[in-house]
């Protein structure tokens, strides 16, 4: 299946959806998909006995800030049983940095989405587990992002010992020997 | 001297503290904590061609508690930062450290929002060994400098 044909079916099975073909520099097919029909489209593209594209080897995502729409979340799908490959892009605007999540299409995206969410802040609505994946759990800000800076100088976060006293310690123990008593 | 002279026996006199320094610069035992490729060094370090057990630091322990030496080997991100820092509490005193390789030195390459730009900001350091990273013998270098510093620790 080439290109033209992949569009024309996918249009065909979602409709309203825009799907186009855009620019690849290699073989591999490539098309962008409006926002709101990602997961209808990914439904399509993987149940389709046609197409079949029942593995998602990556999700990732490009920020071409400052122009806009600055965020594409790239989506490389492989059909094993057709040996096809395809790269799916959804653009969006930096002011409205959220799309559908995929991961009740392919489980593999959960994690995939976690490190998205974690490194670009894109919100991936109805994720079942929006935790960041990568960076500490207090940090703030997006990494990756193009506007976010690369070298900062502040000081690590590090928690200091516990600091007890005599009493407090004795207290602690004697506890902790009740309670294993039961 | 007198002492030695007048009895016929085979007997040495020394200090507590001399004594006690030897005790401890003969056997620093560092703790198994890798962080990256400099851990690859230190690994050579410890086994047969270079053997540091030459110099009584070859018992790698699997357990802080039972350490008396951190050898921080390799770059230490943010989110590590915390964990190394509670090793190194989790250790009884003595206890001393070697920031091993340029990484965990000033950050080496690694000058991002990710790596912290040397370990001296979490523990205090003892030793630093230079290199990208450091060969076996360099950081043998290290810690015989290591010794040497506590063979000049006072005990009070």
């Amino acid at each position: 299946m080439d290109g033209p044909a992949l569009i024309a079916l996918l249009q065909q099975a979602v409709p309203g959806a825009t799907v186009e073909s855009v620019p690849s520099i290699d073989l591999q097919i490539a098309i962008a998909v409006s926002r709101d029909h990602v997961v209808d489209v990914a439904r399509v593209l993987r149940d389709a006995p046609e197409l079949r594209f029942a593995f998602l080897a990556e999700l990732t995502a490009v920020d071409v800030w400052p122009r806009e729409p600055r965020f594409e979340v790239v989506y490389v799908l492989v059909s094993i049983e057709h040996r096809l490959r395809l790269r799916m892009k959804v653009r969006l605007h930096g002011a409205d940095a959220h799309v559908a999540t995929v991961s009740g299409i392919w489980p593999a995206a959960n994690w995939l989405e976690r490190e998205v969410w974690d490194l670009f802040g894109i919100v991936f609505d109805g994720h079942p587990d929006p935790r960041r994946l990568l960076m500490p759990e207090d940090w703030e800000g997006f990494p990756l992002r193009k506007d976010s800076p690369v070298q900062i100088r502040r000081p690590p976060h590090v928690a200091e010992a516990l600091q007890v006293t005599q009493e407090e310690f004795a207290a602690n123990v004697e506890r902790d020997r009740l309670t294993r008593r039961g | 001297m007198g002492l030695e002279s007048e009895y016929e026996i085979p007997v040495l006199t020394t200090t507590v503290e001399k004594m006690v320094q030897w005790a401890r610069r003969s056997s620093i035992w560092p703790v198994t904590f890798g962080l990256a490729c400099c851990a690859i060094e230190m690994m050579a370090m410890s086994c047969s061609r270079y053997d540091i057990a030459r110099f009584g630091a070859e018992v790698f322990r699997g357990s802080p508690r039972q350490s008396d030496l951190m050898i921080v080997a390799g770059r230490l991100s943010r989110k590590m930062a915390p964990a190394l820092r509670r090793i190194y509490d989790q250790m009884p005193e003595p206890k001393w450290v070697i920031s091993m390789g340029a990484c965990a030195s000033i950050g080496g390459v690694f000058d991002n929002y990710a790596i912290v730009q040397g370990v001296d900001q979490v523990v205090p350091v003892d030793v630093y060994v230079p290199g990208c990273p450091p060969r076996p013998e360099s950081l043998i270098y290290g810690i015989v400098q290591l010794q040497q510093k506590i063979a000049r620790q006072h005990l009070t």
